[in-house]
């Protein structure tokens, strides 16, 4: 009864682990610009990552490889996000063009990349008298009321 | 192990596969510089999938540790290959004429 239960919750992980790689796969080669690819394969990805590590942890059942498999999750879940956010900032800065459903853009004119600091906006900096935005982007409609 | 789970790990070998081919796709198209690197995190990833669903056939530890490993080495990659296109995204603020962002790393 024990085996049968930990065979079905083991089909149940890899086969949810290896979809949510192949999820991640499908999100990468279809989704329209380097944001949104990097937004897919990041969350799914560790998603498929860590529940075939607790597979593995299930099905070999020894103490050392449990042990593996859960500092391997507590890994992936700790590393992803840095290095997801580390894409996506790298990707904002280099200006890759956005895909045109994507309307708005609240760092816009905020970042200089000469002095390589970023700007907060004027209702957050009390005192501020100069807000950067909206001063350049007519163009943009960025005006909030879209949303 | 039973019949099941050999037909499940097979199904799971059979989406590692389709997925490393679809970003080994991304991989060459890109277009840009950043779709790139987010395709290779993303197929050293499955790698890291493919060497977990060995460990769980084989029955052997050592597989857990090459996907640990692997997932450090994906790590510390991705961070590096984000800090360069930072200093590439720092360049072209700096430069007159920068090249075309098809061409940003030459």
């Amino acid at each position: 009864m024990i085996e049968v239960v930990t065979q079905l919750v083991l089909i149940v992980l890899v086969l949810a682990g290896s979809g949510f790689a192949l999820i991640a796969a499908i999100g990468i080669w279809r989704l329209p610009d380097a944001l949104m690819r990097m937004h897919a394969s990041s969350k799914s990805g560790t998603l498929g990552g860590g529940l075939l590590f607790f597979a593995v942890a299930i099905g070999v059942g020894e103490f050392d490889v449990v042990v593996r498999a859960l500092a391997g999750v507590a890994f992936l879940l700790f590393t992803t996000p840095i290095a997801s956010h580390l894409i996506a900032r790298a990707t904002y800065l280099l200006g890759v063009p956005r895909d045109p459903s994507q309307v708005r853009d609240d760092l816009e004119g905020r970042y200089d990349l000469n002095a390589r600091v970023c700007q907060a906006p004027a209702d957050v900096v009390a005192g501020a008298s100069s807000p950067v935005r909206g001063a350049d982007s007519p163009s943009t409609g960025t005006g909030g009321g879209a949303a | 192990m039973s019949a099941a789970l050999a037909i499940a790990i097979w199904i799971g070998w059979g989406m590692l596969a389709i997925s490393f081919a679809l970003g080994l796709a991304r991989l060459v198209v890109g277009p840009h510089l950043p779709d790139r690197i987010v395709a290779l995190d993303m197929l050293a990833l499955t790698a890291i999938c493919a060497a977990l669903l060995f460990a769980l056939v084989s029955g052997s530890s050592s597989y857990v540790d090459v996907a640990l490993v692997m997932a450090l080495i994906s790590f510390l990659s991705t961070v590096a290959f984000a800090r360069y296109v930072e200093w590439v995204a720092f360049r072209r603020a700096r430069q007159a004429d920068p090249p075309p962002l098809d061409h940003a790393d030459d």
